[in-house]
């Protein structure tokens, strides 16, 4: 296992030097002079663009601007944000915990639904509830999440007042940031009613992040126990006389897994993108709001210190899906 | 920290209800986060709306409503004859706030007044380079203009200018020109850490900061020292971070805050029509505007610009863009400024006598670009579907129009250039209510290449526009530029399309809101009733 991990874990280094290289070059062939546009209207003197120029190192070759912000990375500095002037890890860190704990209660929520409903569809299948769910889930698939999102706030927080309407938590709990989870300082704070009021803003924004990943998820899940349904062992256990809860739920669902945790593997992807919008409605002090403000301020060293770590982490979670698998089934382990 | 023992109970609005029944806080549904709290470092409103608008002062300052300009932390001020310098009296007894890490050990003096500049202007100064650059001071051109700042005595300070300039003392009240606290800066310099100044800011301010969770909340607390008697009005203000309009619209019918900026027109009737909001409103200080290029032909010639005038119907792009939202621009300042000639008469919408001006100039089939931004902007929502309109408009008296567009950094860059091909849909917010600050930054000679769009350098508007400049006395500067103001109609360099409508929904019980022509969102007057 140490072994595979290792190697899983050299093959990173390449795709990590062509992900500062990609994140470095994208958003420089962005149409788009972060001075002018900082300058907007106003516009500035010729002198005064080029000390700006200089400055933010603009006058140097790229190949040089390259290197040092490769050499920068390899010892942990992203550089400073040219709007806020802080380093963009501290950044990232403050806002990141907020976008996990959002992503993984989304996930949370689409596996919980997901993965019974697809089971239930599987064994049922071609009968009602079967059609029922997969045409709900096809509508859930293509639902477009800003409109998603206002919809369940209007009706939700506004007609019937049960949800905040945005926000982490509710104005008047102010306690010091521990952990940057909201679940757990609320729990931490010891102020009564803040973890309520933590549970109660977290719901909206992760129904609505979780609801494509919700629809992925239960048609992965039916499709894959519908075939394992028709192997054989599952037929011998039938004919061992095993009960049909004890054959669907521990002989099928577990082989019917893998695929399924691929799908939620592959889904962190969505979250991130999903995440863009969904925080940018619920004023959800994220990584996704800070990521599409700086590329539209031109801010260097956030978008390519922003995607580079988000890059990151989607490379860790795939890794982390691939050690799954070999804990679920021992034959990919030996493989 | 008092805010750590107003807790409540779960169930939103009914928890927010109880607690501002106790202690009265204001909740500000604010449109983004600041970059910084050191206001002088940035140039966007809504970081000044954190800093320079709550925890700072200026030597002097916009009186809330109007672009007037009145006594700050400057009791009085005195400008010598000649124009060329200006000597300030300190308020006495003025105190800086106070925070876990610096207590100030003296009052307000000339050496705050002194570091605030300095920093700005020069470069052997340690907090010239700490954070960042200073936009604003040098886009309003005041390295050139100041010559030197004297400390007169602790209480007193004169600054020298370069040349006389009205505008200058305007430009001391705007964000900028906050006074900061040179104690607290020399401290926050030898513990190490200058960068705090810029992120737990102390000023002299009606709200004192108290902490902000990034891109969620910044709260302050009333400064209860604060020298203006009975401000500010609440005893707690907290900004909600939330940039979607249509958000901030349902948390504030939800009662999760009391005011909100930047609604989306499309919601302004139902917010008018909800009993729990009102909705003020008021002119900005904006204008929206198509620049031709008045160096190309047959653009040169005065007779085709007046002929594009007439073409064009504002009404139905005030209805269509601005869903009302706005009005028509005759001059290119806002009524609500100091100077506006009202009695400048705008050319009317008549196809007829424009197909006629162009047949007179000798002008057929005739085809331009017209510029659209790809960004809203304050005075124009949609440059698209204005620039749409306009090219209908246009086709009907003979002109073919292509629209074209780029990224926003290329559209400002490319649309400065003298010989740039087309005219161009722009528009400006002034930023200290003088109007110095739109007909020589937009229209003047020496802004050709940059900010004159419209590439017009016409000597007798130059020379009115600069010698306003020079005078202190505001009336013979408001004749020159009325004067001013015909000669630019005529001329018609531009099309003055509209100037755009600030809506300010709050909830009934917010008391005393003012909608600040300058954009600013003030709270110091503002309470709740119970």
């Amino acid at each position: 296992m140490l072994r595979y991990l290792l190697s899983r874990l050299i093959t990173f280094v390449p795709t990590f030097i062509g992900v500062t290289l990609i994140s470095f070059a994208f958003i420089r062939v962005l149409p788009g002079d972060p001075i002018i546009v900082m300058a907007g209207e106003r516009g500035l003197t010729q002198e005064r663009y080029e000390e700006l120029v200089q400055r933010f190192g603009f006058d140097q070759p790229l190949w040089q601007q390259f290197w040092d912000y490769l050499t920068g990375v390899v010892q942990g500095d992203l550089g400073n944000s040219f709007v806020t002037n802080r380093p963009v890890w501290d950044e990232f860190f403050t806002l990141f915990p907020a976008t996990l704990e959002l992503s993984l209660c989304a996930i949370i929520f689409a596996m919980v639904l997901g993965i019974p409903a697809g089971v239930i569809a599987a064994v049922y299948r071609g009968k009602f509830f079967d059609r029922a769910l997969m045409s709900t889930a096809l509508v859930g698939y293509s639902m477009p999440i800003f409109w998603w999102a206002l919809l369940l706030i209007i009706v939700f927080s506004g007609w019937l007042g049960w949800t905040p309407v945005s926000g982490r938590i509710g104005l008047l709990y102010y306690f010091d940031d521990v952990t940057g989870f909201m679940l757990i300082d609320s729990l931490l704070s010891g102020q009564d009613g803040a973890f309520g009021s933590a549970v109660q803003h977290l719901i909206l924004p992760s129904i609505v992040l979780g609801t494509i990943p919700l629809a992925v998820i239960a048609r992965q899940t039916r499709s894959a126990m519908l075939e394992v349904l028709s192997e054989d062992y599952i037929r011998t256990a039938r004919a061992k006389g095993l009960s049909s809860g004890r054959v669907n739920g521990l002989h099928a669902l577990r082989n019917a897994m893998i695929p399924v945790i691929t799908v939620i593997g592959l889904s962190v992807g969505t979250l991130m993108a999903g995440a863009i919008l969904t925080e940018t409605i619920f004023s959800w002090p994220g990584i996704g709001k800070w990521m599409v403000d700086s590329i539209f301020r031109r801010d260097y060293p956030v978008v390519q210190g922003g995607l580079l770590l988000i890059a990151l982490i989607v490379m860790l979670v795939n890794l982390t899906v691939d050690v799954l698998y070999g804990l679920i089934n021992p034959k990919i382990r030996k493989r | 920290m008092k805010f750590r023992h107003l807790i409540a109970t779960t169930g939103m609005a009914a928890a927010f209800a109880a607690t501002t029944a106790g202690a009265q806080t204001l909740v500000y549904c604010s449109e983004g986060s600041p970059e910084g709290f050191d206001p002088a470092l940035y140039t966007s409103g809504t970081t000044f709306d954190a800093s320079s608008h709550t925890v700072y002062n200026q030597l002097v300052e916009f009186e809330t409503g109007t672009t007037n300009v009145v006594p700050g932390l400057a009791e009085s001020y005195e400008a010598s004859e000649d124009g060329l310098s200006y000597t300030f009296t300190l308020r006495s007894d003025v105190q800086f706030h106070a925070n876990d890490s610096f207590t100030p050990s003296r009052p307000l003096n000339a050496d705050d007044v002194i570091f605030t500049f300095e920093r700005q202007m020069d470069e052997e100064n340690p907090f010239h380079t700490y954070a960042g650059s200073w936009e604003y001071f040098n886009a309003m051109g005041m390295g050139e203009l100041i010559e030197s700042i004297e400390k007169v005595d602790d209480m007193t300070v004169r600054f020298n200018l370069t040349r006389p300039e009205a505008p200058f003392i305007a430009n001391l009240a705007m964000d900028f020109a906050s006074i900061m606290s040179k104690e607290y800066a020399d401290a926050m310099m030898e513990a190490g850490t200058p960068e705090m100044i810029n992120q737990a800011p102390i000023g002299t301010g009606p709200f004192t900061f108290q902490d902000y969770q990034t891109d969620a909340v910044i709260r302050y607390a009333a400064n209860e020292n604060y020298w203006e008697e009975g401000l500010p009005k609440v005893e707690n203000l907290v900004f909600a971070i939330t940039p979607d309009a249509s958000v901030r619209l349902q948390r504030l019918q939800a009662g999760e805050c009391h005011v909100m900026p930047y609604p989306n027109p499309a919601d302004v009737e139902s917010i008018r029509s909800n009993g729990d909001l009102e909705l003020l409103e008021q002119e900005g200080l904006n204008v929206g505007y198509l620049a031709f290029n008045t160096t190309q032909e047959p653009f040169d010639n005065p007779d085709v610009r007046r002929a594009v005038n007439l073409a064009i119907d504002r009404d139905a792009i005030i209805d269509v863009v601005f869903q009302g939202t706005g009005r028509v621009a005759k001059n290119p300042i806002p009524p609500t400024m100091w100077s506006y000639n009202d009695a400048v008469e705008d050319y009317p919408h008549d196809p007829e006598q424009a197909r006629q001006l162009l047949e007179e100039a000798g002008v057929s089939d005739l085809s331009m670009k017209v510029w659209a931004m790809p960004v809203q902007r304050p005075y124009n929502p949609n440059a698209r579907r204005m620039a749409e309109l306009i090219q209908e408009d246009l086709s009907e008296v003979g002109i073919s129009v292509e629209i074209v567009s780029y990224e926003w950094g290329e559209y400002l860059e490319r649309s400065s250039a003298e010989d740039r091909d087309g005219a161009v849909l722009l528009g400006w917010t002034g930023d200290n209510g003088d109007p110095d600050n739109f007909l020589s930054v937009l229209l003047g000679c020496d802004a050709v290449g940059g900010a004159n769009r419209a590439q017009w350098c016409h000597e007798p508007f130059n020379e009115l526009v600069a010698e306003a400049k020079t005078l202190t006395d505001q009336d013979e500067r408001a004749a020159l530029y009325e004067e001013a103001q015909v000669i630019f109609k005529e001329q018609a360099p531009w099309v003055t399309i509209a100037h755009s409508t600030v809506f300010m929904p709050v909830r009934a019980e917010v008391q005393d809101y003012i909608v600040h022509p300058l954009g600013g969102h003030i709270f110091d007057q503002v309470s709740l009733s119970q």
